[in-house]
């Protein structure tokens, strides 16, 4: 592996990592404690992140629903999962954390909604 | 939503008055995860955050208005008027003891950075851009530079790459990005988006659509360094530039302002010099986590029904931002009583500590091993013994 140089964001301290090696025998230098290695390790073996973006809806009032993946997926396959939600319109009113695609891009990881379709909805003024 | 449950919660009689038709503020069209870190220790989107607020205020059964302007405030005595206008009652009086003014902040506008001349379509704020992209599902453009490396500009970096867009730079004049180190490494370098520190956007370009934009360097004094400039294409420009606390609606009730947080003076209890006018989250000043919002508002709507009970004691006592510090939060102390202090360092610094002082008497003191202006810090500072005039809080080399 080439060197690479990372930016650690477990703290404000931000430290500048640099990676050199081959498999497990991965070398750090720059860090200043021991989590700077972890998270090191975990970017350049196998960074995974939380997606979060919209789905199209059927419904005028609330045109695209926002939504997450239920845990972290790797990187690497975030554009072909965005492939993959782009093909998917809700028909239904869901609620914060309902399921609507399962086993992303082979993933193992579903996709929820992250917003309440059904508050708001022909909302009237109390009467006071 | 945290000062209406808060208030309710503490025997007040509360009413909810919101603009939009769906609750939630600016949370709604933050659909990007890492809310609720210190609440919640999970890392929520904003919608999610906003709905167990929604939750609260629903179980409470607290009255909400939705679509609800206020078009004036007035004090008398010892109550506040309100005149509210919406579609269902038209325009109608409301009076009450104490008010929580809740209203957030808004975006500085490409007029407030010296962008003048043509109006070609494709200047966006980023807030303007995250709304058309995550509540109405418009992309605002093709090829996009962004000005400010603000957080909501980073974020929404990310956003226009994830939709399709190819995003040609951020651009910040200044020599370190004025937003989280996370977003720099998970927005911009997870996308390749080039960041150009140091920068700053000179000329825009087109008279109908955007059609590219003039970048150049700046020196230390941040003016453009002749002969740095070069032409960027791009059909749009977004901004990222800073937010403003809104406090506008105020103005008729004339509370005290800071100008360095551009929101109201308040004490401990986020009272402002209007007996019975409480301040919390972004109208107070602009916050990096939703947390830290929500907690001043649980302290405001707590004040505020403590006050409608007749608990109506008023900070005097000051606090000063010293050496280098930027601003405090609360500005003013009510002694005898606990008091969570926000505050932001005036420069990124290394090694430094806190200290707290009244007349040469150290309260307080915390080390830090970096501390930057993006981040915002707290402290909780124990109860003053009466006889304390001020207070002054500053920043040092660490000893």
């Amino acid at each position: 592996m080439e060197k690479r140089e990372l930016t650690c964001i477990q703290c404000p301290l931000s430290c500048r990592i640099t990676v050199s090696g081959e498999g497990d025998q991965l070398k750090f230098t720059g860090n200043q404690c021991k989590q700077g290695i972890e998270y090191a390790r975990q970017e350049v073996t196998n960074p995974t992140r939380t997606l979060t973006t919209t789905v199209a809806t059927a419904f005028p009032d609330f045109p695209v629903l926002p939504v997450r993946t239920a845990g972290e997926v790797p990187l690497g396959k975030i554009f072909e999962i965005m492939k993959v939600i782009r093909a998917v319109q809700v028909e239904q009113r869901l609620k914060p954390g309902e399921v609507i695609l399962e086993n992303l891009a082979g993933t193992g990881t579903a996709l929820i909604a992250t917003a309440d379709m059904c508050e708001g909805v022909n909302a009237t003024a109390v009467k006071l | 939503m945290a000062a209406a449950a808060a208030a309710a919660e503490h025997g007040a009689e509360v009413l909810l008055v919101d603009r939009e038709s769906r609750p939630g503020g600016i949370l709604k069209q933050c659909i990007h995860d890492g809310f609720g870190v210190i609440r919640y220790e999970e890392k929520l989107t904003g919608p999610e955050y906003a709905y167990r607020d929604f939750e609260a205020v629903r179980a409470a059964g607290l009255k909400v208005l939705n679509n609800t302007f206020v078009l004036d405030l007035k004090k008398s005595e010892d109550s506040f008027s309100l005149l509210l206008q919406n579609p269902d009652q038209g325009a109608f009086q409301v009076s009450a003891t104490a008010l929580v003014a809740a209203t957030g902040c808004r975006e500085r506008t490409s007029r407030q950075v010296f962008i003048h001349g043509d109006r070609p379509a494709g200047i966006f704020s980023a807030g303007t851009a995250q709304n058309l992209i995550n509540l109405h599902g418009y992309l605002p453009g093709r090829r996009v530079a962004v000005l400010g490396s603000g957080d909501i500009g980073m974020i929404m970096a990310r956003r226009l790459a994830l939709e399709g867009a190819e995003v040609v730079g951020v651009y910040e004049i200044k020599s370190e990005p004025s937003g989280l180190t996370r977003n720099q490494v998970q927005c911009l370098e997870d996308y390749n988006i080039p960041l150009h520190l140091n920068t700053t956007v000179t000329k825009v370009h087109g008279t109908k659509r955007v059609t590219g934009i003039s970048v150049a360097a700046v020196g230390a004094d941040l003016k453009p360094l002749a002969g740095s400039e070069t032409f960027v294409s791009c059909d749009t420009l977004l901004l990222s530039v800073g937010l403003i606390p809104e406090n506008d609606i105020l103005e008729p009730l004339g509370p005290e302002f800071d100008a360095k947080t551009g929101g109201p003076v308040v004490d401990q209890r986020m009272m402002t010099s209007v007996p019975g006018l409480f301040s919390c989250g972004n109208a107070t000043h602009v916050n990096d986590m939703v947390d830290y919002v929500s907690e001043s508002g649980f302290i405001a709507g707590k004040s505020a029904a403590g006050y409608v009970q007749g608990g109506g004691k008023r900070g005097s006592l000051k606090v000063n931002a010293g050496k280098n510090l930027l601003y405090v939060v609360p500005q003013r102390l009510i002694t005898g009583e606990e008091a969570v202090i926000y505050f932001r360092s005036a420069k990124t610094m290394d090694r430094v500590t806190l200290v707290a002082q009244a007349a040469g008497k150290e309260l307080f003191r915390e080390k830090y091993l970096k501390i930057r202006p993006p981040e915002m810090q707290k402290i909780v500072l124990q109860p003053l013994p009466p006889e304390v005039e001020s207070v002054e809080i500053s920043l040092g080399e660490a000893t």
